[in-house]
């Protein structure tokens, strides 16, 4: 590998590495077992090495190799059997169920400390380190279900209806899984990152 | 009149598909008097970006100041 790798200038396997671990957590996040995490992040820096030499600089070198890892999950989601987890849907119902309790009352408006307040520039935030902790922590604390369908749809880029049909669920079904997703990281990064005057810790 | 709750749930469904000509009117109208709802609908753009830019590996890395990665996995 090393010397396939010597031959193309600008990208050494040391850079790769130096990513490895970012990567490790992108993929841990999507597929939720660290054996297979493992292993597509592998393929991804060995098909980077192979491929090196169409990386032209248009992109910075992390962002093409999340293009190429992301296509490896993707590959990974398509190939795995369609095996649903029916009860980790159930336990998403549940616990979402309190949850929805505590954002809206019973005429559906929001509740008190949960309207939205204005946020402030993401732009500033995003070259921030501390913010992409807390998104990090957030997506960790998403319901495994509804985690799963979201990263499918906002991380992988794929379709309500591929996504219907890799969780063997109805496109309401899909609906309700993205929008308890988006209301559940919301309200976490607004109480680690968006509320205006919060202590930061 | 829709409730919150409702909006919100269209708000997510616009991310996904083109609503209809009534849903639009619906959250518009819905819109103009709440500005909890106007600043979630603003919030899933921003989320958007935000995850898409996550994907593309922009995060500032964590480790190089953190050498334990918050969620346990490593080498």
């Amino acid at each position: 590998m090393d010397s396939r790798i010597d031959a193309v200038e600008g990208i050494g396997a040391d850079t790769l590495i130096a990513l490895r671990s970012d990567m490790l957590r992108f993929a841990h996040l999507q597929v939720r077992n660290f054996e297979t995490a493992e292993d597509l992040v592998q393929e991804a820096i060995e098909a980077a090495l192979r491929n090196a030499s169409s990386f032209v600089g248009a992109s910075t070198l992390k962002t093409w190799v999340f293009a190429i890892l992301r296509n490896r999950i993707i590959d990974h989601i398509r190939r795995a059997d369609r095996t649903v987890n029916v009860s980790s849907l159930v336990d998403d119902g549940e616990e979402w169920q309190a949850q929805v309790e505590a954002l809206f009352n019973k005429r559906g408006g929001w509740q008190g400390s949960a309207r939205p307040v204005a946020w402030p520039n993401p732009e500033e935030s995003m070259q921030n380190r501390q913010f992409w902790a807390v998104f990090e922590a957030c997506l960790d604390h998403l319901p495994p279900s509804s985690g799963r369908a979201f990263m499918m749809r906002e991380f992988l880029g794929l379709e309500t209806d591929e996504i219907c049909s890799q969780l063997q669920i109805s496109t309401s079904n899909c609906h309700v899984l993205l929008h308890r997703a988006r209301l559940k990281l919301r309200g976490c990064m607004q109480s680690g990152w968006g509320h205006p005057g919060a202590n930061r810790c | 009149m829709l409730s919150c709750e409702k909006v919100t749930e269209l708000c997510s469904q616009e991310l996904e598909r083109q609503l209809g000509i009534r849903e639009r009117a619906a959250i518009q109208a819905h819109l103009m008097m709440c500005s909890g709802c106007t600043n979630f609908r603003k919030q899933m753009k921003i989320l958007r970006r935000i995850t898409h830019a996550y994907a593309d590996g922009q995060a500032e890395s964590v480790d190089s100041i953190d050498p334990s990665p918050k969620t346990g996995i490593g080498p």
